[in-house]
C-alpha cells in the first residue's frame, strides 16, 4: 500500500528527515515512536502534502501512485488521511457543513454522486455515536471552541466518514485522558480492515496498549534507527529512547 | 466651481428663471458637461418639478459650492473635475440582444447563477426585447397598490406624490449634510420612492421589481423611504451582477424614515466595476445612506455587502431618535486588488432605551485597503443607551492593509457600550487542513471567508445571502498564491 524510499526533507535550510524508508502493507498499522523533535509531524506533513516542506530526495507511492507529485487535496482523494496533532479552527464554518463539502469533494473526484444534506446527515450520526460525541457539535463551527479531547474526537469522526485508505494519526493520544483514550482507540479499531493501513505516531506508548501496532519504528535524527513488533513499545517505555539514539533521553 | 454670477434669493432665481431662460437648449436630450444654476433648472424642467425641489436643488447647490471635498477618509484619488461631468443626458439605448454584451460580463452571470431572465435585463439589454417586464412590473404594482403601498421612480413620487416627498425629502440627510450629498441634493437626476401605510407589512422582498429598474439607476440615485407607524418593509438594494457605468463618480443618498413601531430592512449588495488590476476605471462611490427612528419602538437594520468600486465611501447610519429604537449595521466590505473601501456606519442614541449592533467584517486582498471606521454617539437624554460593536479583518497576503477607527462618545453614564474587534489573516493551515479533507484550494478559500461573514451573511433574505456568497468568491478569485 504504501512505499515509502529514502526520503528527504527540509525546512528552511534544516534537514529534518533524512532517509526514510518503510513500507506499509494494506491492514497493517504502524507505529512511528520517538522523542520530540525527532521529526514525527514532518513525517505526517510530507505524507499529506503540507506546503512550507522541501523534499530533498526520495520517494512515496500509495497503490503504486506517485504521492509527492500530487496537490494536498489529491493526496486526500487518494485516501491519505491526516488526523492532526493541532486540530485547526475554522470560526463560521458548520461542522457537518464542512465535512459534507469534504466527503462530497472526494466523492466527486471518485466519480460517485455526491450526497444530499438528508443522507449525509444520517451517516454522520452513524458515526457519532461509537464516538460518545454529542450530536450538538454538528452544529458547532469546526473545531472552534472545542476542548482538547474534542477536537482529537472530530478528527476521528471525519476519518470514519471519509474513509481513507490510509490513515496517519499524530498524537492523537496527546491530550486525552484516559476514558477519551479509549473512545478514540475504539473508533480507529472499528476502521482497520484489511484494505486500511494506519501510521500512528505517538510519543507514549500508553496509545499503543489500544491501538495495538504490527510494527513499531523508532524514529530519531530524521531517520528509523530501530523496527519491532508491538513489544519494542514496552520496551521503550521502560528504557527511553537514550539506549538508541546514544543519548540520554527519556521518553 | 465658483459661481459665475451673484446669488440672487431664491424666491427670485425661481420665479425669473423663464424670463432669463437657458444657457442650455432645453429641447436638447443632454446637458452640456459643467455645473452652474442653469444646468440645474434644466434638469428640473426636464422633470417637470414642482417649485419647491427647484428651490431646494439650488438651495443645494449654493451650499455645495462652499463646501469643500471631505478629506478625513482613509481612500486616496485625484481630483474630480465637476465641470468635466455630464449632469443630465436621456437615457441611451444599450445592446440589443445578448449577443451583443461584453463576453466577460456573461461569464461572471453564469458564475454567479445569475437566472437567465433577469441577465439580459442587468446587461442593459432593452428590457421589453427579452421579456414582458411590464406585466412583471405590473403584477407587482397591482398587489403592492391593493395594500396602499407605493413603491415607484423617485420622479413618479414627485409627480404622484409631492406631499410625501416635500414633507420627507431631506428630513434624513439635509441638503447640505456632506459635500456628496450636496452635490447630489442639487443634481439627482432620478432612484426609488417607497412608502409603507401604517400598519402594513409588505409582502415581498422589494427586490425583484427594483433590480429590474436597477440597470437603469443614475449616477447621481437618490432614494427614500418611509416605513408609517406599525409598517414593516424589506428592501434589496442593487445586485450581485457586475455593473458597468461609463460614469466614473456615483453619489448616491438614501433617506429612511421609521415612525412609531414601523422596521426597515435595508439590504444592500454593492458589485459596481472595481477597475482593473492596477485601479484603472474603477467607479467612486461616494454615498450617503441614513435612517431615522423617529418614532418609538421602531427598527432599522442595515445590512450590506460591498465587493464592488474602486473606491467606496458610504457610511449607512442611524439615529435613533424613538425610545426603545433599534438600529443595526451589518456589513461585509471586500476590498482586491488596488481597491480602497472607508466604510462603517454611524448610531446616534437620542432617545431612551435605544440600542444598536454594529458588525462590520472588512476582508483584503491585493493591495487593497479596507478601513472601519464608526461613530457610536450616546447623547444626554438618551437613558440607559445600549451599543455592542464587532469589527473582525482578515487580511489575505500581505501586500494589503485593514483599520479600524471608531469613535466612541457617551454623554449618558447609564450607557452600555461594547467594542471588540480582531485582524486575523487567513491562515495556512486552515487552507490545509481544508485541502487534507478533499477540498481544492479555492473552496478552502471560500469556505473559510464565508464563515468569517457567517454573521452578516445570516441577516440577509435567503436568494440573495446564496448570491453573496457566490460574488465573494467570485471577487476574491486568485488571490490565495
Ligand atoms: N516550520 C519549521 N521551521 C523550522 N523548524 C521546524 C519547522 N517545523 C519543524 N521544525 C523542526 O523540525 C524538527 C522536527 O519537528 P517535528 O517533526 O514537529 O518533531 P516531532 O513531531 O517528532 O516532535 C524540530 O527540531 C522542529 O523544531
Ligand atoms: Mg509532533
Amino acid at each position: 500500500m504504501l512505499i515509502i524510499k529514502g526520503l528527504k526533507a527540509r525546512v528552511e535550510d534544516k534537514q529534518i528527515l533524512n532517509g526514510i524508508d518503510l513500507t506499509i502493507n494494506p491492514g497493517e498499522v504502524h507505529a512511528i515512536m520517538g522523542p520530540n523533535g525527532s521529526g514525527k509531524s514532518t513525517l505526517a506533513h510530507v505524507l499529506s502534502g503540507r506546503p512550507g516542506y522541501e523534499i530533498t530526495g526520495g520517494e512515496v507511492t500509495l497503490d503504486g501512485k506517485d504521492l509527492l507529485s500530487l496537490s494536498p487535496e489529491d493526496r486526500a482523494r487518494a485516501g491519505v488521511f491526516l488526523a492532526f496533532q493541532y486540530p485547526v479552527e475554522i470560526p463560521g464554518v458548520n461542522n457537518t457543513y464542512f465535512l459534507k463539502a469534504a466527503l462530497n469533494a472526494i466523492r466527486k473526484s471518485k466519480g460517485e454522486e455526491e450526497l444530499d444534506a438528508i443522507d449525509f446527515l444520517e451517516l454522520v450520526k452513524a458515526k457519532l455515536k461509537p464516538l460518545k460525541m454529542d450530536e450538538l457539535m454538528l452544529q458547532r463551527a469546526v473545531n472552534e471552541g472545542f476542548s482538547g479531547g474534542e477536537k482529537k474526537k472530530n478528527e476521528i469522526l471525519q476519518m470514519a466518514v471519509l474513509e481513507p485508505k490510509l490513515g496517519i494519526l499524530d498524537e492523537t493520544d496527546s491530550g486525552l485522558d484516559i476514558d477519551a483514550l479509549k473512545v478514540v482507540a475504539d473508533g480507529v479499531n472499528a476502521l482497520r480492515g484489511k484494505n486500511r493501513s494506519f501510521l500512528v505516531v505517538t510519543h507514549y506508548q500508553r496509545l499503543l496498549d489500544y491501538i495495538v501496532p504490527d510494527q513499531v519504528h523508532v524514529l530519531a535524527g530524521g531517520k528509523i534507527i530501530k523496527t519491532g513488533g508491538k513489544e519494542l513499545a514496552l520496551e521503550l517505555e521502560e528504557k527511553g529512547y537514550g539506549w538508541l539514539t546514544g543519548e540520554k533521553v527519556k521518553a | 466651481m465658483t459661481p459665475k454670477t451673484q446669488e440672487p434669493s431664491v424666491e427670485k432665481v425661481t420665479s425669473e428663471e423663464y424670463k432669463y431662460g437657458f444657457v442650455t437648449d432645453i429641447e436638447a436630450d443632454s446637458a452640456p458637461p459643467g455645473l452652474n444654476e442653469d444646468i440645474i433648472r434644466f434638469i428640473s424642467h426636464k422633470k417637470k418639478e414642482p417649485q419647491f425641489l427647484l428651490e431646494w436643488r439650488l438651495k443645494a447647490y449654493r451650499q455645495w459650492l462652499k463646501m469643500k471635498t471631505p478629506e478625513w477618509a482613509y481612500v486616496q484619488y485625484p481630483p474630480i473635475d465637476y465641470q468635466d461631468i455630464i449632469y443630465y443626458s436621456a437615457p441611451k439605448a444599450g445592446p440589443k440582444s445578448l449577443d451583443e454584451v461584453d463576453p466577460e460580463i456573461l461569464k461572471t452571470f453564469e458564475k454567479l447563477g445569475v437566472p437567465m431572465e433577469e441577465r439580459a435585463m442587468l446587461a442593459g439589454v432593452a428590457v421589453d426585447a427579452v421579456f414582458d417586464s411590464v406585466s412583471v412590473g405590473t403584477t407587482f404594482k397591482k398587489k403592492l397598490g391593493e395594500m396602499g403601498v407605493i413603491f415607484c421612480s423617485f420622479s413618479e413620487a414627485v409627480h404622484e406624490h409631492p406631499e410625501l416627498i416635500e414633507q420627507y425629502l431631506g428630513s434624513v440627510v439635509p441638503y447640505n449634510d456632506n459635500f456628496y450629498a450636496a452635490l447630489n441634493s442639487a443634481v439627482f437626476t432620478d432612484g426609488s420612492f417607497c412608502y409603507i401605510p401604517k400598519g402594513v407589512r409588505c409582502p415581498m422582498e422589494l427586490s425583484t421589481y427594483f433590480r429590474i429598474n436597477a440597470a437603469k439607476t443614475g449616477q447621481f440615485e437618490r432614494t427614500l423611504l418611509i416605513a408609517d407607524e406599525d409598517a414593516y418593509v424589506s428592501y434589496l438594494e442593487g445586485c450581485t451582477a457586475p455593473m458597468r457605468d461609463e460614469n466614473q463618480l456615483h453619489a448616491a443618498v438614501v433617506e429612511l424614515v421609521a415612525l412609531k413601531g414601523a422596521e426597515i430592512k435595508y439590504s444592500t449588495v454593492q458589485n459596481w466595476y472595481p477597475g482593473d488590476k492596477d485601479g484603472k476605471g474603477g467607479i467612486y462611490n461616494f454615498v450617503t445612506k441614513r435612517g431615522a427612528c423617529r418614532g418609538d419602538s421602531s427598527k432599522i437594520s442595515w445590512t450590506q455587502v460591498e465587493t464592488g468600486s474602486a473606491i467606496t465611501w458610504k457610511y449607512p447610519s442611524c439615529i435613533l431618535q424613538g425610545d426603545n429604537s433599534v438600529g443595526e449595521f451589518y456589513s461585509v466590505a471586500v476590498v482586491n486588488n488596488m481597491q480602497q473601501a472607508d466604510t462603517g456606519t454611524k448610531m446616534i442614541h437620542l432617545g431612551k432605551n435605544t440600542k444598536s449592533t454594529i458588525v462590520s467584517k472588512g476582508i483584503s486582498a491585493g493591495k487593497g485597503q479596507n478601513t472601519y471606521r464608526g461613530l457610536v454617539r450616546i447623547q444626554p437624554a438618551a437613558e440607559n443607551a445600549h451599543n455592542y460593536t464587532q469589527c473582525d479583518s482578515l487580511l489575505m497576503g500581505d501586500k494589503c492593509g485593514a483599520h479600524t477607527v471608531p469613535y466612541i462618545e457617551v454623554k449618558n453614564n447609564t450607557a452600555k457600550v461594547g467594542h471588540e474587534a480582531s485582524t486575523s489573516k487567513i491562515g495556512e493551515d486552515q487552507i490545509f487542513y481544508c485541502q487534507q479533507r478533499g477540498l481544492s484550494k479555492e473552496d478552502a478559500v471560500n469556505l473559510i471567508v464565508n464563515g468569517f461573514c457567517k454573521e452578516v451573511f445570516r441577516k440577509l433574505p435567503m436568494e440573495f445571502a446564496v448570491e453573496a456568497q457566490k460574488l465573494l468568491s467570485v471577487s476574491l478569485e486568485g488571490s490565495v498564491g
